[in-house]
């Protein structure tokens, strides 16, 4: 019945192949709700004296706000209660903090500037929605409009406005020492020098938005025990759950989350900023409170999967072999970080695709325009780069004359290879693939490309990790004060250390940024290399050279990122002394509740901001 | 504000109410009569979630005046089964996997029921043309219109 064919022969080793599920449809075991319109959706919950909560938004891209006149508003009809930006208790936050990443930048309700069209900045609790959203329109904003920037390279130009005053140099710090991601996998440039045709594209991709069919929103309520309940559309109830008891100080032992039941999600609710608000006001009011968007909201501040840009510069050989692959990548992440600095570290660890590329190179930026911040959204941080690196493979088949598929199955990853990012391929099965496509598509290939198998030919030299230059370009703040190359710099040199010496890399240093432990004496110019690749899944070692210093420049320079920030371009003799610069900012602590949650949970990794005891 | 009473019957049963000026018959619904079998998408009538019938006609419950619908007969998801007795067009959507998040499938299955009772023996075409006012954002269209052809082959079967 089914004209799924199953590879058998594929994942053999990982896969139990008593499977007879998939190809058939089966019964899900919430769709009996589903079909008899039962299913309960955060909205499908009644409450005696249910109040809504609309928000008073920005019109313009980037603005101060001088002033803010509720009165009007105070004494309209069904108007229960307004709240300001001062009446959130703790009214800083980013979305990753609760996994300890980056740093509190967006605020739940904007009071000094907003930075993008659609920002909250005053919010009406009122008996019906006409009357909230009538409110809404009489409170006036005083705003002092600014310069604005919406494209991901203007934003970093020296003079380009600050978008988000945590991160003035508009984009996400790396590592505390970057402006961007870095991946450095052997030499590219040298590499390009020695190709036979160097094949260049820029791609890039809009903003999508989720539009999930079923409005972000939730219903917060007074419950007994001075807790509140909260139904909610998210797609992440502890991160909702998380957020909300950081944004309110309180503990989220006083907090009861439901959701599960999501009318439609695709990333656009994972933000939490629905769940915060309900819960305030149910807190302020001391009724049941309802804040959703309307379909208007939903797409102009709902935040959408976020637009990128990539440009790829490949260098190949004249029978198709592609020998180094640069990418310069800009995520716009609107003008707060939500989930944009961690797509681009699932999107580095992509690089270069599915292809064995013995030398890659990759800067990608987390860029603050002023646009609708962006979120979540199927396979974000792949999707982009993957749409990129597919056009730019027809593009060299094109440069090349190759068959496009023959070019694929050529430079695929075959089981045994050494990946960009400090991983052995394996269970490959992209030549099959490709194989199978063309079969489908009645695509001629020639006969020694069907006959090539991802199980054949991979490891041996595929599986070394090359002798790697690494550089410092790019550190945090440098850009302000001239502009520098965004591509992979090039600047970079092999140290003639022999490589026997070196340690293997661990995965993360191996993508650029904490190399401090292997690079010690000349931090713009080191090599990395390994000599086994049984060795690539130790754990890092910090490297043990002869003679030198211990490592210490990078993270020195990272604590005072504008001042400290060199762009030299030649290897410093020794070891600096700490740049020490006097008017550098202080570090700002991430927040931390007063006192614990109660019954905080103490396992590692879990967040300090949700509370409770684990069942057994 | 002076309220409306408005009688008119859901899923067969008599129903009065008073609705406030301007209340659309989705809010009437959900908030004053407790049917929550139709869903909010739009409120603009672009998505085709709210879909009841009225008088047997599909019609957006978003932009339709509680007011207007003195008399008439309405007609949702929340009374297509008959007690526990699944509607043969509820029960090939279980089957068939036609629902995903499941958030348009009250609409669907209303824009489905006004197809069927017009025309017992629906071509794929007449189906899509059904259902072309109501958006899946989940993209699962096929089955939701393979699941109407076989409902609709089923109720044939049952009627001869």
């Amino acid at each position: 019945m089914s004209s799924i064919e199953f590879r058998k022969d594929l994942f053999a080793d990982e896969r139990d192949d008593a499977l007879n599920e998939i190809g058939k449809p089966t019964i899900r075991q919430d769709i009996l709700g589903h079909v008899t319109g039962r299913s309960p959706y955060f909205d499908d919950h009644l409450f005696d004296g249910l109040l809504h909560l609309r928000c008073v938004r920005s019109p313009h891209h980037h603005a101060r706000i001088r002033a803010i006149n509720t009165r009007a508003a105070q004494s309209m009809p069904g108007v229960v209660r307004i709240i300001m930006p001062q009446d959130v208790p703790n009214n800083l936050n980013t979305l990753l903090a609760l996994i300890g990443f980056g740093k509190d930048d967006e605020a739940l309700l904007q009071g000094n500037k907003v930075a993008y069209q659609g920002e909250a900045i005053v919010a009406v609790v009122a008996e019906t929605e006409l009357q909230a959203r009538n409110a809404c329109n009489a409170i006036q904003v005083d705003y002092d409009v600014l310069p604005h920037v919406l494209d991901v390279e203007e934003a970093l130009l020296p003079n380009a406005p600050v978008v988000n005053e945590t991160y003035p140099n508009n984009t996400f710090d790396y590592h505390e020492l970057y402006d961007h991601q870095k991946l450095r996998f052997g030499d590219t440039q040298k590499a390009f020098a020695e190709a036979d045709h160097i094949v260049e594209g820029q791609y890039q991709m809009s903003p999508i938005e989720q539009a999930p069919t079923e409005t972000c929103g939730a219903i917060a309520a007074p419950e007994t025990n001075d807790r509140y309940v909260c139904y909610t559309s998210t797609q992440a109830l502890f991160f909702s759950l998380g957020t909300t008891a950081k944004l309110l100080d309180m503990p989220s032992s006083r907090m009861h989350f439901i959701g599960g039941t999501v009318g439609g999600g695709f990333g656009g609710k994972v933000d939490s900023l629905h769940e915060p608000l309900a819960v305030l006001g149910a807190r302020l009011t001391g009724r049941p409170v309802k804040y959703s968007y309307d379909r208007a909201e939903e797409m102009q501040v709902g935040a959408p999967r976020g637009a990128e840009r990539w440009r790829i510069k490949d260098g190949l050989l004249s029978d198709g072999r592609i020998i180094a692959r640069q990418f310069t990548g800009f995520f716009d992440s609107g003008a707060y970080t939500r989930l944009s600095s961690y797509a681009i570290i699932k999107g580095t660890g992509h690089l270069p695709g599915p292809y064995t590329i013995p030398n890659v190179s990759s800067n990608v930026y987390c860029v603050y325009t002023n646009r609708t911040p962006a979120t979540a959204m199927r396979g974000f941080g792949i999707t982009g780069v993957d749409f990129s690196i597919e056009c730019h493979m027809d593009k060299v088949a094109e440069t090349v004359g190759m068959n496009p598929i023959e070019l694929r199955i050529l430079n695929a990853y075959r089981d045994g290879d050494m990946k960009a990012h400090r991983r052995t391929a394996k269970n490959c099965a992209l030549i099959e693939c490709a194989q199978v496509a063309a079969q489908k598509a009645n695509w001629s290939i020639e006969p020694q490309y069907a006959a090539m198998s991802s199980l054949q030919g991979g490891g041996a030299e595929r599986a070394q990790i090359p002798q790697t230059v690494i550089d410092d370009v790019g550190k945090i703040g440098a850009r302000k004060h001239n502009a520098i190359e965004t591509d992979p710099a090039t600047n970079g040199t092999i140290s003639s250390k022999p490589s026997s010496t070196v340690t293997p890399v661990h995965a993360t240093q191996a993508m650029g940024d904490s190399v401090a432990p292997v690079s010690n004496s000349a931090p713009v110019a080191n090599v990395i290399a390994a000599t086994s690749p049984a060795a690539m899944n130790v754990p890092a070692v910090p490297a043990t050279h002869g003679q030198t210093p211990p490592p210490q420049t990078f993270t020195q320079s990272a604590t005072s990122p504008p001042a400290g920030a060199p762009s030299s371009q030649a290897p410093r003799p020794s070891p600096a002394p700490p740049v020490v610069s006097t008017d550098a900012p202080k570090p700002v602590e991430p927040y931390r509740p007063q006192q614990p949650f109660s019954r905080g949970v103490k396992r590692p990794g879990a967040s300090p901001f949700v509370s409770g005891t684990r069942r057994r | 504000m002076a309220k409306t009473p408005v009688q008119f019957t859901l899923n067969d049963k008599e129903t009065a109410v008073f609705v406030d000026g301007g209340a659309n018959l989705l809010d009437v619904l959900r908030r004053v009569v407790g049917d929550l079998s139709p869903k909010y998408g739009c409120g603009q009538g672009t998505c085709g979630t709210c879909t009841v019938l009225i008088d047997g006609e599909p019609r957006l419950s978003c932009l339709t005046l509680a007011e207007t619908v003195s008399d008439q007969s309405i007609e949702t998801t929340g009374g297509l089964a008959d007690g526990p007795d699944l509607h043969p067009l509820q029960r090939v959507f279980m089957e068939q996997f036609a629902a995903q998040c499941g958030y348009c499938t009250p609409g669907m299955l209303m824009a489905a029921k006004a197809l069927l009772a017009r025309n017992p023996n629906p071509q794929r075409e007449d189906v899509i043309e059904a259902i072309s006012g109501n958006i899946c954002r989940c993209t699962g269209y096929e089955p939701i219109i393979d699941a109407i052809l076989d409902a609709a082959g089923e109720m044939r079967g049952r009627v001869s």
